[in-house]
């Protein structure tokens, strides 16, 4: 990887870096990826996280689904980990609470292959800095 | 320096910029009481953790009260000292201290001269509102030192000596809340430590928290013994301190009484180390001049600069933290031993006693030198060359326990042969005094002229670390002196890096040298005490006829009689002796208990 | 703002949405461009004017304005001065520090190199608790990324400007939370506080200018920068700008990390944003601040929250841990616990601290076990009083609160536990009774089966009986029993 060697640098690398991620999960086109993040904090993995995570990585790819899998840091819901987020192309996210492998099971086969929505979501409830 | 308008009590006082809240009250005659502070300003020894808390004043404007010690004054300050607001808390402060203290105090060691007690009656305390557990800690007994820590108040004096002032790093923090106490790492007992035993920490203990082991019990049962004969020698810095403990000024001589007083105790033989200091100079200067000599001839082998070797805390310092130094140290023992190793052999041949059946029995201003009389190489067959060793302290209490007024005492003169001594001999009792005394009777030898001036005001003095250069007919003689173990590693780390450039080097455990011993009277922070003694002991010299060790007629009769000549065969078996490596002790110990 | 969003994430905004070992993910969502332009484009004073202009105070929980600090470290001359991030999180139940290293580590390394552009100092340093395993890994992982892009370590965006930052490791005092005390561990020495003057900023780690602040504190950094001061200012009340974290625990639904606008009302807070008290309980009380905080009541609800507020109302901002209690929970066993917590953490330095606190807790034990007088209480006021004003450090200062504020806000709580040996919540062990409540027992034994000291007797289809000399009053008859048949009282 090259050094940041200037403000000009970073900024093009930054352009670079929205504009993969944009196309990865904006488009609807076919190289769209479904994007899975899973609240991998203390807190969520003290919750079972880390086999949520291990679930949807395996189970995303045998039932040939499309998708990138990361982890992210904690998301505030504390009552409800493990935590998951899920976006389909060119959708808003969703975040699933109290996601077990059962749980996990039903979103990949219900929402992410079918669209249809499955029971547990957590709504958005803050802003963040862009909107405000 | 900028100055700036307090307003304390009412009453207005300038002071410089930096001052404190407690020194600008100082000034104005109002004394915030203090615990945990302590200043010994002559020689760079502040103390001020604002820990105990007794200080508190109140600030106009300020949130909550602020410790006078700790807090400096700005301008247009006003602090009022004795509200109703600041006297409640320092009363519910000290009962909070009390509440965690044994009431022990009728039978303490310490009752009379115990801080804490004094702050109770200062502060009226009749009631302890507030009880309840008490912590407690296992008491650790050493050779010299007793600690008790159920009497500790966490004012960290002891600490600040052990760890800034003397650098030896035996004392700190352990433990949190309301366990905290002050330990050696892990809670072992001092003499599983690299305690030197200097006494520093029970010097300045508010408390009865560290004492010395006393050892006026056993000296009791020995002069009441009919078949011992009980020989008793005085270092010279106790004549200068004794009488403090008597209600006298600091800085009082009481040479004589202190004669008189050990008499009426009925010892059999009253002498004085005095003595055994000026057989010292006689074995350490002649060691100097043996390696000035070799050095000047071109000996590139020859160890320089030589160390005083006198005290017994420092001898432990460089043991424990400088082993692979320990040839550069005379190995003239010290004049505490010089003493014992003489009275049971030459002494005792004179009086046709067996060493058995005599008791030696030290009046020293030191604590460690209880533990300088217990180590193995001083003895002969088990029997030790100096059986006792009392503290200035306790020998006041001897004296107050034989019903014996001591301020009405007449001067009494001390026993002959070993009661015989110079001026040299005296001011080994400050710092200073010893290498004061080697270069009077090194000069002469190395010279073969006799001084002009016996006075040698270069070496005298209060600062940490000085330095001195006498002309010795045209060889410039580099003279060291560090008193405090904290000083004394500077030199000593400077030597270790062959940086420097002294031919000899005086170095006490104890800041202002043996006047300022752990063993001597408490000082309670206050350094004009140990100045007032340090005049004391350089009067008493200039008082004394003779004033060069190598002049005392019963130490050449010591020599002619018995010893033969300095660093001879028979010098060397009684008078010198050998040191060891004990940091590898320390390790080494500290790997067993692991496997264990 | 729609009125049913009370949130806004500003120090949490990566938190949950990026992946925290990914630099470029955190780069993606702006990172390091506040360090570049503040390089490129500012003087060191420029840039801590714009901290200053921001409003942001010390999220730790003195609330000390950010900007003015690095102000004062800034203009103090030294060869050499530190940056350290205080991430030595202790209140108990707290955990916004730990979720940010662990959610966007960049954030904090970010702000820190800002932070020694503007005072003058190439070297920071992380010190944090070693319970902290993951977010140690996590910010290890951002240094190292860092370091490779060149944001960290010689000539940062190509201006001559160095910056490094090393991880120390705290043991887990809670009064190495205290910045004096941090720094004397740091450099080896006992954590354990001194006294103020000097401060950091004069004479900090090593001797050296040092400034302290807190993960969450530089989390807000970046941001500033990238939004502007003016925006920050706008979010949050005049005096308190901007968010804060805080987690939210206890008997709420909705247990968890907020981070709402400084001003946000504590009902807002508890009713809307938690979803109100579990299990349909009645709301008693709310403890802010962590153990050295205070316990707000019903009539504080509609407080807005900022750092003068609380301190007004007898409580504190701290770090930012809250706790939600209700009717169950006996007002003097929750001081009592928090006291518990201080004796425990007290480094034991000064007396009242060390003595007072202890003894403050005997107190409180003593009345919870039924034993104590009026006396006591007026006795628990005073100590409680001189503890506050004596104290050497935060922690002595502000550790009888908890006390404090019950005493003020539930009185009734005190007297009832001293005048009629009761504790209305039914908590105090020593001062209930469970007792058998004879016409619906139907001597099913299933009490009798269930208790621990077999104390329960009578034979089947009986009436049975209690012995209350051998009680211990663990409450599992009462929980066994299908018929009602116990009462607590």
């Amino acid at each position: 990887m090259a050094k940041v060697k200037s403000l000009a640098d970073l900024k093009k690398m930054k352009e670079k870096l929205q504009s993969d991620i944009s196309l990865r999960e904006n488009s609807k086109h076919p190289e769209g990826m479904v994007r899975v993040k899973v609240a991998m904090a203390t807190c969520g993995i003290a919750s079972g996280a880390k086999d949520v995570m291990e679930f949807f990585t395996v189970n995303l790819q045998k039932r040939n689904v499309d998708a990138i899998v990361t982890q992210t840091g904690c998301m505030g819901y504390c009552y409800a980990e493990p935590t998951v987020e899920v976006k389909l192309p060119g959708q808003e996210p969703v975040v699933y609470g109290f996601v077990d492998i059962k749980k996990a099971d039903e979103i990949i086969e219900k929402y992410i292959k079918q669209g249809e929505p499955v029971d547990g979501i957590i709504p958005v409830n803050y802003e963040t800095i862009d909107k405000k | 320096m900028e100055k700036i308008k307090v307003k304390i009590d009412n009453r207005l006082v300038e002071v410089e910029k930096g001052t404190t809240i407690l020194e600008a009250a100082r000034k104005l005659d109002v004394n915030i009481p203090t615990l945990c502070y302590m200043n010994l300003g002559d020689m760079d020894i502040e103390h001020r953790p604002g820990g105990c808390r007794i200080c508190v004043v109140e600030v106009e404007g300020r949130r909550n009260l602020a410790p006078s010690c700790a807090t400096d004054c700005h301008d247009g300050m006003e602090v009022k000292t004795h509200s109703i607001r600041v006297l409640n808390a320092r009363r519910t402060v000290m009962e909070l201290m009390l509440s965690d203290h044994p009431f022990e105090c009728l039978t303490c060691a310490k009752s009379g001269k115990c801080d804490l007690q004094s702050m109770a009656i200062k502060l009226g305390i009749r009631d302890i509102h507030y009880q309840g557990e008490k912590s407690t800690y296992k008491p650790d007994f050493s050779p010299a030192i007793l600690r008790d820590m159920d009497k500790c108040i966490m004012c960290r004096r002891c600490e600040k000596m052990c760890n800034e002032v003397q650098t030896v790093g035996v004392l700190s923090g352990i433990y949190r809340g309301f366990e905290a106490v002050v330990a050696p790492a892990f809670e072992r007992d001092l003499d599983h430590s690299e305690c030197t035993y200097c006494g520093q920490c029970v010097a300045v203990c508010p408390t009865a928290a560290l004492t010395e082991v006393d050892h006026t019990n056993q000296v009791l049962r020995a002069l009441a013994d009919p078949a011992k004969t009980v020989v008793v020698q005085t270092a010279p810095a106790v004549r200068a301190a004794l009488g403090e403990e008597f209600g006298m000024e600091p800085g009082t001589l009481v040479t004589g009484k202190m004669v008189a007083a050990l008499r009426q105790l009925e010892f059999d033989y009253v002498f004085d180390t005095d003595f055994a200091a000026d057989l010292t100079i006689m074995e350490e200067g002649a060691e100097i001049l043996g390696r000035l000599g070799k050095f000047l001839a071109g000996d590139k082998d020859v160890k320089l600069p030589v160390l005083t070797s006198c005290c017994p805390g420092w001898v432990s310092f460089f043991e424990y933290h400088f082993p692979d130094q320990r040839d550069i140290p005379s190995t003239a023992r010290s004049p505490q031993q010089m003493f014992g190793a003489v009275a049971k052999t030459w002494f005792a041949e004179k009086i046709k006693k067996d060493r058995k059946d005599m008791v030696v029995v030290s009046i020293m201003p030191c604590v460690a030198k209880k533990y300088e009389c217990t180590r193995e190489e001083f003895a002969t067959g088990g029997n030790p060359d100096v059986d006792y060793s009392l503290s200035t302290r306790e020998l006041a209490n001897l004296i107050k326990r034989a019903n014996i007024d001591f301020n009405k005492l007449p001067d009494e003169d001390f026993d002959g042969p070993m009661g015989e001594s110079t001026g040299a001999g005296v001011i080994f009792g400050t710092t200073g005094g010893v290498i004061e005394a080697a270069t009077r009777s090194a000069y002469e030898i190395y010279t073969k002229k006799p001084l002009d001036k016996v006075d040698f005001k270069q070496l005298r003095g209060m600062e940490g670390i000085r330095e001195a250069t006498v002309d010795f007919n045209g060889f410039p003689l580099k003279i060291g002196i560090a008193h405090g173990l904290g000083n004394a590693r500077k030199l000593l780390e400077n030597i270790r890096a062959g940086k420097s450039e002294f031919h000899a080097i005086e170095i006490m455990a104890c800041p202002g040298g043996c006047i300022g011993g752990g063993g001597q009277p408490l000082h309670h922070g206050n350094s004009e005490i140990l100045k007032a003694r340090q005049k004391a002991i350089y009067r008493e010299d200039s008082g004394k006829p003779i004033r060069k060790s190598h002049e005392n007629p019963s130490i050449i009769k010591l020599y002619e009689e018995y010893l033969g000549e300095p660093l001879g065969e028979k010098a060397h078996q009684l008078l010198h002796t050998r040191y060891f490596d004990r940091g590898r002790e320390i390790v080494i110990e500290a790997d067993v208990k692991e496997e264990q | 703002m729609s009125e049913n969003i009370k949130q806004i994430r500003v120090a949490l905004r990566n938190c949950g949405f990026i992946n925290p070992e990914s630099i470029d993910e955190y780069i993606a969502a702006d990172g390091y461009e506040a360090l570049g332009r503040v390089l490129t484009e500012k003087t060191p004073e420029e840039a801590t004017k714009e901290i200053i202009d921001s409003g942001l105070r010390g999220r730790g929980g003195g609330g000390f304005p950010t900007g003015v600090k690095w102000d004062i470290a800034r203009k103090v001359e030294s060869d050499q001065k530190y940056v350290v991030c205080n991430a030595d999180e202790g209140d108990p139940g707290a955990f916004m520090d730990r979720s940010i290293l662990e959610g966007d580590p960049h954030s904090v390394i970010e702000a820190m190199a800002i932070n020694g552009y503007c005072i003058g100092a190439d070297k920071g340093l992380v010190y944090i608790r070693a319970e902290y395993p993951l977010a140690i890994e996590r910010l290890k992982t951002a240094l190292d990324q860092a370091r490779e892009y060149g944001l960290l370590g010689e000539d940062i965006f190509g201006t001559g400007f160095n910056f490094d930052i090393e991880i120390r490791y705290g043991a887990g005092a809670f009064v190495c939370g205290e910045e004096t005390a941090l720094i004397n561990s740091m450099e080896g020495h006992r954590g354990e506080p001194t006294f103020k003057p000097p401060f950091p900023a004069q004479s900090g780690y090593l001797g050296k200018p040092t400034n302290v602040n807190n993960v969450e504190t530089f989390a807000n950094i970046p941001v500033i920068f990238n939004k502007g001061a003016e925006w920050f200012a706008s979010i949050g009340t005049e005096k308190s700008t901007g968010t804060k974290v805080f987690a939210l625990a206890g008997k709420i639904n909705n247990v968890g990390l907020i981070e709402v606008p400084m001003g946000t009302t504590l009902r807002e807070v508890i009713f809307e944003i938690g979803g109100g008290i579990k299990d349909g309980k009645k709301f008693k009380s709310v403890q802010t601040g962590g153990p050295s905080g205070g316990c707000l009541t019903e009539k504080h609800l509609d407080t807005p929250i900022d750092f003068d507020n609380l301190l007004e109302s007898g409580s504190m901002m701290g770090s930012g841990g809250m706790i939600v209690m209700d009717e169950d929970d006996c007002m003097v066993s929750v001081a009592r616990f928090y006291l518990d917590f201080t004796v425990e953490e007290s480094c034991g330095k000064c007396t009242p601290c060390r003595v007072g606190n202890k003894r403050l807790y005997e107190l409180l034990d003593i009345i919870s076990k039924g034993n104590g007088s009026n006396n006591d209480l007026d006795k628990l006021r005073n100590l409680g009083e001189v503890i506050i004003d004596t104290s050497l450090c935060g922690l002595g200062q502000t550790s009888p609160n908890p006390v404090l504020s019950t005493m003020d806000n539930f009185w009734d709580e005190y007297l009832a536990h001293v005048e009629d040996q009761r504790c209305p919540a039914g908590q105090c062990k020593d001062l209930i009774r469970y007792e058998v409540i004879e016409e619906n027992c139907v001597g099913c034994t299933a009490c009798a089966r269930n208790c621990p000291v077999n104390c329960i007797s009578g034979e089947r289809k009986e009436i049975h009986h209690i012995d209350q000399s051998l009680c211990i009053k663990c409450g599992a008859c009462f929980e066994k029993c299908r018929f009602n048949a116990i009462s607590v009282s």
